[in-house]
Parts: structure tokens; C-alpha cells; sequence
């Protein structure tokens, strides 16, 4: 019997366990309709003296959290040393520290999509549930109620673990010229075989218009094809830890992207992140966009883009079998081999409270993941982002799944993967690149799962 | 015979107060023992920084070691498995196209540079200042301007093909074209470093075999082909030394320009060891990549190493 057989065989008995204590402990898994409320006897200033380190992924979201630092300081007396450096270096860092068994840090910011499936499977992070039910660590507005699901799914684990606080959301949306569609007549896409027919119809060569733009760089292309994924019913792994890839979801999900991307894509595609992919839809070059939710500001910004204010957001259209928007997201930690868990913990709920996600939205530095920043950002007379906007990313949130497969080897998984979406692009046969693919990454799972 | 002379005790007692003078050969070899004391700092820190990991590289390179799991011993199973991986060969053969063209192209052009510029003519210290300018960049920076100039539909490199009437590139948005066109990146960064040394060979040239060969008749060509050339011939040796290392090591401009795409097309050893070292942490796979890595390198340095040699007896 093998590991994935043994996990199988217990999966139902431990899910109900485990998941009904993850459940009870935040009041929030499944439905998020529960509301955890200290009754009495919290206090800010518990752990006043005491001294934190925080490591943080050099973005807008790590800045604002650091430019308010003092905030926290003066709530409660806890003195905060942060670290802040570029994504690729704080998850290469935060690897080498951990294995280390000493870590020079207390809490940690974790991008979910990469990093979920190796921190839990190593134990890395503190499970939040004793702190969460204590009333007298649990701050009166850890509303987990307010907490979008798809946030909630991120942090908690399959075996009921809580492990971080999330932060921020990023579901992946379709960004659209609405001039360009005006211009022909062409209503958004409600499903994936209006999308096609629409990138057809919008794509005009003559004019230097694609029909349809997005990543077709190796690695960074992965979610776009989830996207198309997710929408045939399609998955990433079975219960059993199998490759669920080369399916035949899979497969149309595969002819899907190399339709759009290579048929009616930019020339050079295949070389495109989302940069580039911005770039040429911010120069009124592309139709539609399929990218994260958070590229508002440079689309409505006049001295970066040519499109200010005809721009359109829209949720996802539904594939064959359903409507689903691929999901990444950040939250935070608190390092198992911290000594400082309650002051942690303390920052954990600060960072996420409604206050800086309220502030996170105003200064456009990400996608909150309480419901509640919303309506108070639009109440804000500084609040620029259109209100399409946030009507796409509240009913993208309600319908998004996490857009990569929750296991360690997740680069390695798009970097294979990366590679054969490339090679579509370039004209390659999609079921034989995605067989090719799934028979060169299984071994790398199979054998990731059983370190 | 004088009494005790056939005794080694009194001999000895005799020979220490006497204090006959040592052999010379003694004296020398109890100063080199002094003096060895003197570069044990040096063997520790060569030790440290050089030898020990490089002996652990070789040593890790026989574990099948993903950081966060524990290490087995697997032999030569890495090597076996890089032998026999498609997309570690290719990035060999991406290597040696890259470090060939990114060699010979910026010497031909640092030559044909320096010749002019060792010339005289107006304003030549000005414009040698100015043709020096690109290798003092930041190659990062560079890497990300010539990505802005490469885009294929908004790009620069387009529109001025488009100025004399030539069809658009995909430049490195291309699998074919992703290396000429990095390599493109490489000559105008470097070929002013090539020019440099070039010029400071020409510089050193005396002048009579010159005006000796044009009493004799011979052509500017001649001139070039027969004295020039054969005289500078060991800077442009140095010039291809540093070229080769240079070339052999580039990451940065093609990290930061294609990342090793599209698909793999311009994947090079150095590409694929950071995404096996520092994305997928597979150290025992990625230590054997160095490992390899360090052969071929080796293997080009004594070549270069012997052209050198053979150069400098053919110049002198």
C-alpha cells in the first residue's frame, strides 16, 4: 500500500475529525458564516515590551504593512523588526531558514499557490486554532464571517489545521477593451465558446489588434491554462496523488490556450509575461486580457495607459462543466520555532484587520480578503478604482479555486508544465505535449510526497 | 689520532662546541621549514573558500538531496541521469552556440573598432569615450532596456526595421532567434571592452616593420594581414580569454531577457542549474550539474590556455 493508498483509506475518518476542529475553531470552514468574538478579557497591550521579527515580501501590500508598523507599535507595546526583500529571494530565504531550525524570524508572509503545500508539509508554520479560541488572545474584530472562502480554503488544511491569517486575494479575471468590442458589435463573453468566438471576431491583424493577449512565457503561462482547467471540471492531482493533467479536460483545456494564445495571440506570444501582455493592452492593442485582478491601477492611470476608462472587468466566463476563477493568494504566519506566538499572533490579527485591508484597497497595493474593506473603500472619497472593478472581484472571489496544485514541487509543476504550453503555442500537439509532461512530473510528485 | 676522535659522544660534544659551519644545503632547508609557517594562512583560506567546497560539491553530488527531505546516497546516479536528460544536453549546446557567437562576433567588431580608433581623427578621444560607454552599465539594467527594445509590436528594434522598409523580427520572442538575438545583447555591451585591449596592443606596435613593408610596396591588407595582425595576435588571445569566461558565465541578460525561453530554446548550463539549485532545491542534482559544469570549463581553459602559449611563441 502506498503512502497515497494509506492517506486515502483515512481520509473520510480523519476530514471529519480534524476538519470538524479546524471548523470549530475559527467558526469558519465550510460557509464562513460564523463569527468569532472575544467575549472579554483581551487586551493589546498583553505582550507590551516584547519585541517581533517580521518577514516580508518586498510588494505594495509589504509596504503598507511596514509604513504602518508604528500603528501597531503604539497599540501594543510590541517593538517590530522587519525584514523586506523581493519574492523570489524571500521564498528562497525563507526555505534555508527553516531547515536551519532556527529562524531569524516570527512571522512570515506566504504566498498560498507556492508555498502552502511545503510549509504544512514540513510543519514550518503554528497552528492558530488554540489562539483563535482563546478569548483572550482573539481580537474583538477577527470576524471570520467578513473573510472571503476562497481566503479561508488557503489557510486552512485539508486536515483542519489553521496555519496563517489570509491577506490578500488575487482571483484571475478577463480585462477587455470595451471600445474594441463596441467597435464590432461583440457583448463580453458569458462561456469559453463565446470567448473563442469573440477573440476571433476581435482579432484584427490589419489593425495590429489581437484578439486575445496573456502569458505564454514558461512558467508564468501555467495559471492562464488552469484558468481554462478548472472551467472543463478538469483538476491537478486525484485523491490518490495521480496527475490528473493529460485528462481529456485537460487536453481541451490545452487546445483552448493554444487557440487564443496562438491563433489569435500577439506574433511572439510565446515570450510574453505579464508585462508584455499589459503593455500591449494598455496601448488599446488586445481585446481581452486574462490575467490577476490587481492591474487596475496602471489600466486607469493616464500617464501609463491609452485606454483610461474603457476598460472593462469581467468575471471569468463559464466553461463546459462550470464557472471558475483560478485563485492565488498571500497570508501569514507565525514560525513554529518562534518563542514570541502570542506577540505573533497579535501582529497576524493587525495586519489583517479591516483597517489595512480597507487601506490596502484605497492605495491599490491588492485584492483584500474581507468582504467588509469594499464597501468601506467605495465610502472613501480617495477610492479611484471603478466599481466594476469591485463587482468583478467580489463575484470573482465567490467562484475561485486555487488556480495551481497545492503540493511542494509547485515550480517545478509549472516550470514542466510551462514548457509544454511554449511548445502548443509554437504549434505543438496538445495531448502529446500534456502526456509528456504529466509522465516527466509524476515521478518528481510521487517522490516529493514520500520525503 | 687524538684521544676520544673514534668516540661519536665525544665527537659530538666536540663538534657542538666547535660549532662547525652547517652545510649549506641545512641552512637553506631549516629556512624553507621557517617559512612554510608563513602560507598556512593562505592554505587555510584557499582551504575554505576553494578546496572544501569544492570536495563537498563533488561529495553532494552523490546524494539525491531536495532541501527539506533527508539525503540518500545514489552514487553516480545524477550524472547518469544529466547523461541522459534531454533538456540538460540541449542546454550544453545552447552554451557553446551562445559563448561562440558572444566570442567571435565582439572580437571581430573590438578589432575592427580599435583600427579606427587608432587612427587619427577629429574629435577620436570624445567619440572613444563614448564607444567605451556600454560596458560600464549595469547589466541588469541593460538586460531590461533591450527587453523594453525587443517587444515585438511596441519595441524600437521593429520600428527602425520598419523605417527602411524590412518586415518585423520576433527577436527573442522567437526559439530560433532568442540566442543571436541575446548575443546581439553581448556585442554592444562588450565589444568596447574587446576594442580596449585591442587598442592598447596596437598602441605597442613599433613602427618599422611598417615602413619597412611600404618601401617594399606592400597594401594596406598586407600591411594588416602580415604585421598587424600577427603582432596583436596575443592581446586578442588575452581578449578571447576574457570573452570566453565572460560568455561561458553570462545569467543576468538572459535571466532578466528571456529566462531561459521560449519553452527552453535558450536555456544554458547556468540557467538550468539556478532553476535546479534555487527554484526546485534539488542540491544533489544541481551539484552534479556544477560538477559537469566545472569540466567543461576546465576543458576550455587549457585549450585557451595552450593557444595562448602557442601564440605568444609564434609572436615572439
Amino acid at each position: 500500500m502506498t503512502d497515497f493508498d494509506r492517506d486515502a483509506a483515512n481520509a473520510k475518518r480523519r476530514k471529519l475529525l480534524q476538519a470538524g476542529l479546524g471548523a470549530a475553531a475559527i467558526g469558519a470552514v465550510p460557509g464562513a458564516t460564523q463569527i468569532v468574538r472575544a467575549q472579554g478579557g483581551f487586551d493589546w497591550k498583553k505582550f507590551k515590551g516584547e519585541k517581533i521579527e517580521i518577514f516580508l515580501v518586498k510588494s505594495p501590500r509589504g509596504d503598507l504593512l511596514t509604513k504602518y508598523h508604528k500603528e501597531f507599535e503604539d497599540l501594543t507595546g510590541i517593538t517590530v523588526g522587519s525584514e523586506m526583500i523581493p519574492e523570489q529571494q524571500q521564498r528562497q530565504k525563507a526555505v534555508i531558514e527553516f531547515n536551519s531550525g532556527s529562524p531569524s524570524f516570527d512571522v512570515i508572509a506566504l504566498s498560498y499557490h507556492v508555498q502552502k503545500r511545503q510549509f504544512a508539509k514540513n510543519n514550518w508554520l503554528t497552528d492558530l486554532r488554540p489562539m483563535i479560541g482563546d478569548k483572550s488572545l482573539a481580537a474583538p474584530d477577527l470576524d471570520f464571517g467578513d473573510f472571503a472562502q476562497g481566503g479561508l480554503n488557503y489557510a486552512v488544511e485539508s486536515d483542519g489545521r489553521v496555519m496563517s491569517l489570509p491577506f490578500n486575494l488575487d482571483p484571475w479575471v478577463v480585462y477587455y477593451n470595451k471600445e474594441i468590442f463596441d467597435a464590432k458589435g461583440v457583448a463580453f463573453p458569458k462561456t469559453f465558446a463565446e470567448m473563442i468566438d469573440a477573440a476571433a471576431k476581435l482579432n484584427d491583424t490589419s489593425k495590429g489588434i489581437s484578439g486575445f493577449v496573456g502569458r505564454g512565457l514558461k512558467n508564468a503561462n501555467v495559471p492562464v491554462w488552469s484558468s481554462f482547467l478548472l472551467g472543463y471540471g478538469g483538476g491537478f492531482v486525484d485523491a490518490k496523488g495521480r496527475l490528473t493533467t493529460d485528462t481529456p479536460e485537460a487536453i481541451e483545456a490545452g487546445k483552448m490556450y493554444q487557440t487564443l494564445l496562438g491563433k489569435y495571440g500577439p506574433q511572439g506570444v510565446a515570450g510574453f509575461n505579464w508585462n508584455e501582455a499589459q503593455s500591449l493592452f494598455l496601448q488599446g492593442k488586445a481585446a481581452m486580457w486574462l490575467d490577476g485582478i490587481g492591474f487596475a491601477q496602471p489600466l486607469e492611470d493616464p500617464n501609463k495607459s491609452r485606454i483610461v476608462g474603457k476598460v472593462g472587468y469581467g468575471v471569468m466566463p463559464a466553461g463546459p462543466k462550470r464557472q471558475v476563477s483560478a485563485l492565488f493568494g498571500d497570508g501569514e504566519g507565525i514560525s513554529t520555532y518562534s518563542k514570541k506566538k502570542g506577540p505573533a499572533w497579535f501582529y497576524l490579527q493587525w495586519a489583517s484587520n479591516k483597517a489595512n485591508q480597507t487601506r490596502m484597497l484605497q492605495a491599490a497595493a491588492g485584492a483584500p480578503v474581507r468582504n467588509s474593506a469594499y464597501a468601506a473603500a467605495q465610502s472613501s472619497a480617495d477610492f479611484k478604482a471603478p466599481k466594476q472593478w469591485v463587482e468583478c472581484m467580489l463575484a470573482s472571489a465567490k467562484i475561485a479555486q486555487p488556480g495551481l496544485p497545492v503540493i511542494v514541487p509547485v515550480t517545478e509543476f509549472r516550470d514542466t508544465f510551462g514548457v509544454a504550453l511554449t511548445n502548443m503555442i509554437n504549434g505543438a500537439d496538445p495531448a502529446g505535449e500534456l502526456k509528456k509532461a504529466t509522465a516527466e512530473f509524476q515521478p518528481v510528485l510521487d517522490k516529493s510526497e514520500k520525503a | 689520532m687524538p684521544p676520544g676522535s673514534n668516540n661519536p659522544v665525544a665527537l659530538g660534544r666536540n663538534s657542538a662546541a666547535v660549532a662547525a659551519p652547517r652545510p649549506p644545503s641545512a641552512f637553506f632547508a631549516r629556512r624553507r621549514r621557517n617559512y612554510r609557517r608563513f602560507i598556512i594562512p593562505a592554505v587555510v583560506v584557499v582551504g575554505a573558500v576553494i578546496v572544501f567546497p569544492w570536495m563537498f560539491t563533488v561529495w553532494m553530488s552523490a546524494f539525491d538531496w531536495k532541501i527539506g527531505s533527508v539525503a540518500h546516497f545514489v552514487g553516480f546516479d545524477n550524472y547518469v541521469g544529466l547523461a541522459t536528460n534531454q533538456r540538460f544536453l540541449e542546454s550544453i549546446g545552447h552554451t557553446f552556440y551562445f559563448t561562440l557567437l558572444a566570442v567571435v562576433l565582439p572580437l571581430v567588431l573590438g578589432t575592427i573598432a580599435a583600427l579606427i580608433f587608432h587612427r587619427e581623427f577629429p574629435m577620436r578621444g570624445v567619440l572613444r569615450a563614448v564607444f567605451t560607454m556600454p560596458m560600464m552599465a549595469t547589466p541588469v539594467a541593460v538586460a531590461l532596456v533591450w527587453t523594453m527594445m525587443f517587444h515585438p509590436q511596441q519595441g524600437v528594434l521593429n520600428y527602425l526595421l520598419s523605417l527602411v522598409g524590412l518586415p518585423p523580427s520576433l527577436w527573442v520572442y522567437s526559439p530560433t532567434l532568442v540566442i543571436p538575438s541575446l548575443v546581439m545583447v553581448e556585442i554592444w555591451h562588450w565589444t568596447p571592452l574587446v576594442m580596449l585591449i585591442v587598442l592598447g596592443g596596437l598602441a605597442a606596435l613599433p613602427i618599422e616593420p611598417y615602413e619597412s613593408a611600404r618601401l617594399d610596396g606592400a597594401t594596406e591588407w598586407q600591411l594588416f594581414r602580415y604585421i598587424t595582425l600577427p603582432l596583436i595576435a596575443p592581446f586578442l588571445v588575452v581578449a578571447a580569454v576574457i570573452r570566453t569566461i565572460d560568455a561561458v558565465k553570462a545569467f543576468d541578460t538572459i535571466y532578466v531577457i528571456s529566462q531561459g525561453g521560449p519553452g527552453t530554446a535558450s536555456e544554458t548550463i547556468n540557467l538550468y542549474l539556478y532553476l535546479q539549485a534555487f527554484a526546485f532545491y534539488n542540491v544533489g542534482n544541481a551539484s552534479a550539474v556544477v560538477v559537469v559544469f566545472f569540466a567543461i570549463i576546465l576543458a576550455l581553459a587549457l585549450l585557451l590556455l595552450h593557444v595562448r602559449q602557442r601564440t605568444r611563441w609564434v609572436a615572439m
